[in-house]
């Protein structure tokens, strides 16, 4: 525990996370009753696995016994077995057997994570356990909902979960980072509007009477086939905290009323995002690309899963880099500009919950102990 | 629920002393680094030779943390002067405003699980200050729960008054000289029968007799073994504890364990090398062989069954006595063991 904690500062380069939150911990694929999943939620090392019921349970990746890796142990039935000297565990995170002896001690146990499943991810709480209430897991209801069809992948990513949050609440970089593919100069020209509501924040743009770029003349075709002309196009972007992003996506064919609610002659997608950090500097980037049209076509599913796949990359990289920087320049901070304001919002969001949890928003600097 | 075990030894200064009940001292500490102290922690205290345990050695002893406020700025113990002090509570009975003494972080070995339907908390004696805590946490929450007290006679029971307060109903007294004691089969065959016998979970900390009666009793109505939680400090047997003697014929030595200390602290302070860890008869590091006994083994631990017991050819140094045969004589038990 850090014995002083830094001045707050919103423009803080390394953001600590929240603890009391639900954070996607895997695809609901990933989590099975065959092998346990090793994976690092907020900090916090865990092995993830299924019961017999198929109930998704996260404990501690440490046997209480000598912090053996229980993500290396065997499932076996609705218990974990520790992979070194086979203390068995059950989804409680309680010791149900110990070798070579006729009792258990009865302080064996490793912590239990409460988990919900959701959305085809498995959400975990590693905060006070107290404030887990499954009803605050965020919204991201088009990632099973019959009226949309979609799959997406996981990045892991190689900065502070923040400039993932910063990168998808301002979507002007897509002119510089994607130019090949969804970006266009009337990104940059466009104006946008940005609210914010209790842990919400949305940032909304049209562009009216434009060229489509290449990814959504592409969709327009899937949907129009052999379409050409003007579009309007629409980013309405929405997070919820602490790390989820949906945004509203899409192009219709320019003056047909799409800015007014009528979205018939156009394509419509959402771009579900939710960040995990895994540490100070990594994070778990889950993301997917939901349409609402052609939801029978697995090859529009994975032609536009590949598509995201590509463009994400380029992020990925740039993230990766802008981390780098971060780091090799430590006397240099963080300036604002206008287009900020989205993820500026998300930053006090998020300051206001670490106040809530007694702590300041600058994570230790690299080397420093936490 | 955090498990920590990792100890971080800190000054602490005592800002408040009061009596409880008869015999039970309340000190609030306020620790140099302070941490939340969740429910069902305790802190260990390093009693040294400066703080009287008469023989040089220093001690570690914990205590429940009855309540932690202010984010673990203030700690409040609360600690029983046993007649048979081996320095430990007699020290901390010592204790005045405005002292200084070493303690740890709060160390979690009995947290309390999220999402039981039905939590029955059952607290004997000077156990109620592991339990106060959770039963706090409980009613925040909102859950089902109840609180069975035990004691004795009301005057050595502490909190009583303030958990009725807080709880009301939801507490039982039960009270030895007042003819009310816990009927400990009937309190489990009522969780048995009860709908919610599967998720019902039962946190006890207590004398040593009254944990064995309701173990006993839980496994008689096949109740999940993990849904019975409790934490033993090592401080109760069967029998008061009295001097004995302890052979080691392979080491030719013959030691005294007086009733305040244990045979672990006695061979120690003999200057005999021994093996332990938790020191409350929870981890069977300490076992030695018993090739002979003129007395009773005062088992005062949870690592061997039953049976083990019954047998009698094992026992844990760290809790664990002899008493002497009830023939009229004063002659102390003689225990010989051998060592690992």
């Amino acid at each position: 525990m850090p014995v002083t904690t830094p001045p707050s500062t919103a423009a803080a380069k390394i953001f600590n996370y929240p603890r009391n939150a639900w954070y996607a911990a895997a695809w609901d694929h990933e989590v099975t009753g065959k092998q346990p999943l090793a994976r690092t939620i907020a900090g916090v090392p865990l092995a993830l696995w299924r019961t017999t019921e198929g109930r998704p349970v996260a404990l501690a990746d440490a046997c209480w016994h000598r912090l053996a890796p229980l993500s290396m142990g065997r499932i076996l039935g609705d218990e974990l077995q520790c992979p070194y000297h086979g203390l068995r565990y059950n989804a409680a995170g309680r010791c149900t057997g110990m070798p070579a002896q006729e009792t258990i001690n009865p302080s064996a146990v490793v912590p239990s994570f409460p988990v919900v499943e959701r959305y085809r991810y498995v959400w975990v709480w590693v905060g006070d356990p107290d404030l887990a209430d499954p009803t605050t897991v965020p919204d991201m209801h088009q990632m099973d909902h019959p009226d949309w069809a979609g799959d997406g992948e996981t990045i892991h990513a190689e900065c502070n979960y923040q400039l993932i949050l910063d990168n998808l609440m301002d979507l002007t970089h897509e002119e510089f980072v994607h130019s090949s593919s969804i970006g266009q100069e009337e990104l940059s020209e466009a104006e946008f509007d940005v609210t914010h509501k209790g842990d919400t924040v949305t940032v909304a743009r049209w562009m009216r009477d434009i060229d489509a770029p290449p990814f959504w003349l592409k969709n327009m075709r899937d949907k129009f086939p052999g379409f050409s002309g003007k579009v309007d196009r629409w980013q309405i972007i929405t997070f919820e905290a602490p790390g989820t992003i949906c945004i509203d996506v899409g192009v219709a064919k320019a003056g047909t009323g799409a800015p007014e609610g009528d979205r018939s002659q156009g394509v419509n997608g959402y771009v579900m995002n939710t960040i995990t950090p895994e540490s100070d500097r990594t994070a778990h980037y889950f993301w997917a690309f939901m349409r609402n049209y052609r939801l029978d076509s697995q090859t529009i599913t994975t032609q536009l899963r590949q598509a995201v796949h590509g463009v994400f990359g380029e992020d990925e990289e740039m993230l990766r880099a802008q981390q780098r920087a971060i780091d090799s320049n430590p006397e240099h901070e963080f300036y604002s500009l206008n287009i900020d304001a989205g993820g500026m919002w998300v930053r006090q969001i998020l300051d206001r919950m670490l106040a809530a949890e007694g702590r300041g928003s600058s994570a230790p600097a690299a080397g420093q102990v936490a | 629920m955090a498990v920590q075990t990792q100890t971080r030894w800190q000054r602490a200064r005592v800002v408040e002393v009061s009596d409880v009940a008869d015999g039970v001292r309340r000190i609030v500490l306020a620790p140099e680094h302070p941490e939340h102290a969740a429910p069902g922690t305790h802190v260990d205290v390093r009693i040294g030779s400066g703080t009287g345990t008469g023989d040089g050695v220093s001690r570690v002893r914990s205590y429940s943390v009855v309540r932690s406020e202010d984010g673990g700025q203030r700690l409040t113990l609360s600690v029983r002067l046993s007649p048979t002090s081996s320095g430990g509570s007699a020290a901390m009975h010592r204790l005045r405003t405005g002292d200084e003494l070493t303690v740890t972080g709060p160390l979690q070995n009995f947290p309390l699980a999220v999402g039981a339907s039905r939590y029955v908390l059952v607290a004997g004696g000077i156990g109620v200050t592991a339990l106060v805590a959770m039963a706090s946490a409980l009613r925040r929450r909102g859950a089902d729960y109840e609180l069975r007290l035990v004691g004795r006679s009301r005057a050595v029971m502490a909190y009583v008054d303030e958990l009725v307060g807080e709880h009301g109903d939801r507490v039982r007294l039960h009270v030895d000289d007042e003819g009310t004691p816990l009927a400990v089969d009937d309190l489990v065959a009522a969780i048995a029968r009860a709908p919610s016998a599967a998720g019902t979970e039962l946190y006890m900390c207590g004398p040593i007799g009254l944990m064995n009666a309701v173990s006993r009793s839980w496994a008689e109505h096949a109740l999940p073994t993990t849904n019975l939680r409790f934490e033993t400090f090592g401080s109760s047997g069967r029998y008061p504890a009295q001097e004995f003697l302890v052979r080691l014929p392979e080491l030719g030595r013959e030691v005294t364990v007086a009733p305040g200390a244990s045979i672990l602290d006695a061979l120690d302070a003999a200057g005999v090398e021994t093996l332990s860890d938790c020191r409350k008869g929870e981890c069977g590091l300490c076992l030695a062989k018993v090739l002979n006994s003129t007395g009773t083994v005062d088992h005062r631990d949870v690592f061997l069954s039953e049976a083990q017991k019954e047998r009698s050819d094992m026992l844990c140094l760290c809790v664990s006595r002899a008493v002497a045969a009830d023939d009229g004589s004063d002659t102390p038990a003689v225990l010989s063991l051998r060592l690992t």
